[in-house]
């Protein structure tokens, strides 16, 4: 019995998630927003700015958890996608004068083109193949960055300085202040749109070309369009992702974007939870701070420590976040009985 | 004409490297199922054992056959204590382990013997192989190991018993449950058996790249991508693939003008993902046919 099931199910890489089980109730959403937006008002002007950096990679962290958990396609390449938006961003608004807010959307569509793109030739590959494709683009990016062609745009190997915006209006806030609250606007902005994007009909079928590829296409569903698809919509959340970065750091260079972001979007993903959105906030915090906690442990050894401190969260939840979340609400609807 | 032989044979001569870090990621994807992002900090691991060794007045082989004992038992250590609790564990969170245990040992490997670099020696000597500048004994002799190695390997899977328990573990882990085999242990083997190969290939590697903490790091993607490209089912394949990826990195290098030694990997990569496109499952590896 067990035999033949292997050969039916063929092992799918990521469990099936249910689409419901994909996102928070209402309730909880509503008091993770209310937490978000009244922090920084009890904070110091650096810790403003690790809470913006947060939410961008959660962004970036979500965009990837919608091409892997919910589409089934892994990628090592969005670091390169992160890279297209923060330079597009960047050379915009030093170029052109482009206001920062109108770059977003901007640099939005050129990383949807660009990963749409890449999805086409990428259909032919899936898990090992894909990730060696994918991982292949993100070291390839910064050499590209770095090629003498672009320089007078991309500023070779130096980067663009990039400022940052003041509160408009003559609103009484901070720089860092004001960044946060616009980067936060967009984040919930970009969450909606991927949860009703998942709960939609092109969602419903990202999640079932995940569960069975065959099974998918003979249900009728477009696999190579909605494949292409998840690229586009992943490629382009990560670029607004990396474009609101440029805006926070106020630099990009070639050497910020290598294969070690793609590394820790993914790992942010893992810890996060894969196929579980709200988990990307929790996995980019892992990205964030855990590395800073490692080197305050211990300076020699903080790669060492990154790394028993990342076998003990995926010993103790092999699920991630998600696992976490999920026994919560287990027992809270145990005490409610 | 000139240019291009010598080009082929300097190729070769690091497609070697390649091919033989390929053997062992080949090796165990056979056991496991998975790359092991891992495996070229076990290997460097490894290679700095026997260099303490040899430190601690050991002579060559001694060192080599030591350290070759002693990754095995590592390699299996590290299955059951690490990777044995998360078999059940999704497949994204076994990638999440091995990127954990590659930080581990490199920030270990930099903490025990520090990041200067250290010369490592061969047994094959170093002068020009059969007059030829571009390919040295070492190098020669490091074809030599990994095409006798393959040889092994080879007879190994086709021949013996545990071979074939191992192969039929990978493959079918349920059907192999019921005639029987012990799949678990089959698992555990796959990684000693790697992290041995791997030892093999670090010291055959450190004379050329030189002994430092990161030495793996370009030459695992390399291995990766050989593996890859020769199809990740077939030994064989692995060390073919090797051969290619040096051979088109140095030819990429030297033809295509403005590339230099920047480009030399995105190019190298770009032409292998090329050859995927076209037979998705790697130049000599059996596609695998799904059945709904």
């Amino acid at each position: 019995m067990s035999a033949v099931q292997e050969v039916v199910t063929e092992a799918p890489v990521i469990d099936a998630v249910p689409k419901r089980a994909m996102t928070l109730g209402y309730g909880t959403s509503l008091i993770v927003l209310a937490l978000l937006v009244l922090a920084p008002i009890f904070v110091k002007n650096f810790i403003i700015f690790q809470m913006t950096m947060l939410l961008i990679y959660a962004l970036a962290v979500m965009a990837l958890n919608i091409l892997t958990g919910s589409s089934g396609q892994f990628s090592l390449g969005q670091s390169a996608f992160y890279a297209v938006g923060a330079y597009s961003s960047a050379i915009m608004m030093e170029h052109a004068n482009i206001n920062y807010a109108l770059t977003l959307p901007i640099s939005g569509l050129i990383c949807f083109a660009f990963g749409y793109l890449f999805g086409k030739p990428a259909l032919r590959l899936s898990g090992v193949y894909l990730a060696l494709a994918t991982f292949a683009l993100a070291t390839a990016m910064p050499q590209l960055l770095k090629l003498n062609v672009f320089e007078p745009w991309t500023g070779g190997v130096q980067g663009l300085v990039v400022d940052k915006p003041d509160a408009p209006f003559g609103l009484p806030m901070s720089q860092d202040m004001w960044l946060y609250y616009f980067t936060l606007a967009v984040s919930v902005a970009i969450y909606i749109f991927s949860v009703n994007l998942l709960k939609s009909r092109s969602g419903r079928a990202f999640m079932a070309i995940r569960d069975n590829e065959i099974a998918a296409s003979a249900m009728g569903i477009d696999v190579a369009r909605y494949k292409t698809l998840a690229f586009g919509v992943s490629a382009g959340i990560t670029g607004v992702a990396g474009a609101l970065g440029a805006i926070a750091v106020q630099f990009v260079a070639p050497d910020s974007y290598t294969i070690t972001l793609a590394i820790s979007l993914f790992l942010g993903m893992v810890v996060g939870g894969v196929g579980w959105l709200p988990g990307s906030i929790v996995g980019s915090a892992f990205i964030i701070f855990v590395p800073n906690i490692a080197e305050g442990i211990s300076k020699g050894l903080s790669g060492a420590v990154f790394g028993v401190l990342l076998f003990l969260v995926i010993f103790l939840m092999p699920h991630g976040a998600r696992q976490m979340a999920m026994l919560g609400q287990h027992w809270i609807g145990k005490l409610r009985k | 004409m000139e240019l291009l032989t010598n080009q082929i044979l300097a190729g070769i001569a690091t497609g070697a490297i390649y091919a033989c870090m390929a053997l062992a990621v080949v090796m165990i994807y056979q056991a496991i199922d998975h790359l092991n992002f891992a495996q070229g900090e076990m290997a460097m691991f490894s290679t700095f054992m026997a260099w303490q060794m040899m430190q601690w007045g050991l002579n060559y082989w001694e060192a080599f056959v030591l350290t070759v004992v002693i990754s095995f038992a590592g390699g299996i250590l590290i299955e059951r204590l690490l990777f044995k609790p998360l078999a059940k564990a999704p497949i994204l969170t076994n990638v999440a382990g091995f990127i954990a245990l590659f930080a581990i040992v490199n920030s270990c490997a930099g903490l025990i013997w520090d990041f200067t670099i250290k010369q490592f020696p061969t047994p094959f000597g170093s002068s020009p192989f059969l007059g030829s500048q571009l390919i040295s004994t070492h190098q020669a002799g490091m074809i030599g190991v990994t095409l006798g190695l393959l040889l092994l390997l080879f007879f190994f899977f086709r021949f013996t018993r545990i071979g074939l328990a191992m192969r039929a573990a990978a493959a079918l882990p349920e059907s192999a449950r019921l005639v029987g085999i012990n799949t678990s242990w089959m698992i555990a083997l796959g990684w000693g058996m790697a992290a041995a190969i791997g030892s093999i290939a670090g010291m055959l590697i450190a004379p050329v790249v030189f002994l430092e903490p990161n030495m793996m790091g370009g030459v695992l993607i390399y291995g990766f991508a050989a593996a890859v490209l020769g199809g990740l089912t077939s030994p064989f394949g692995a060390v073919v693939g090797g051969f290619l990826v040096g051979i088109f990195e140095n030819l990429a290098g030297t033809y295509i003008p403005g590339v230099g030694n920047e480009l030399k990997l995105p190019i190298a990569l770009a032409l292998i993902i090329i050859v995927l496109v076209v037979k998705p499952a790697g130049l000599f590896g059996r596609p695998i046919v799904k059945r709904v």
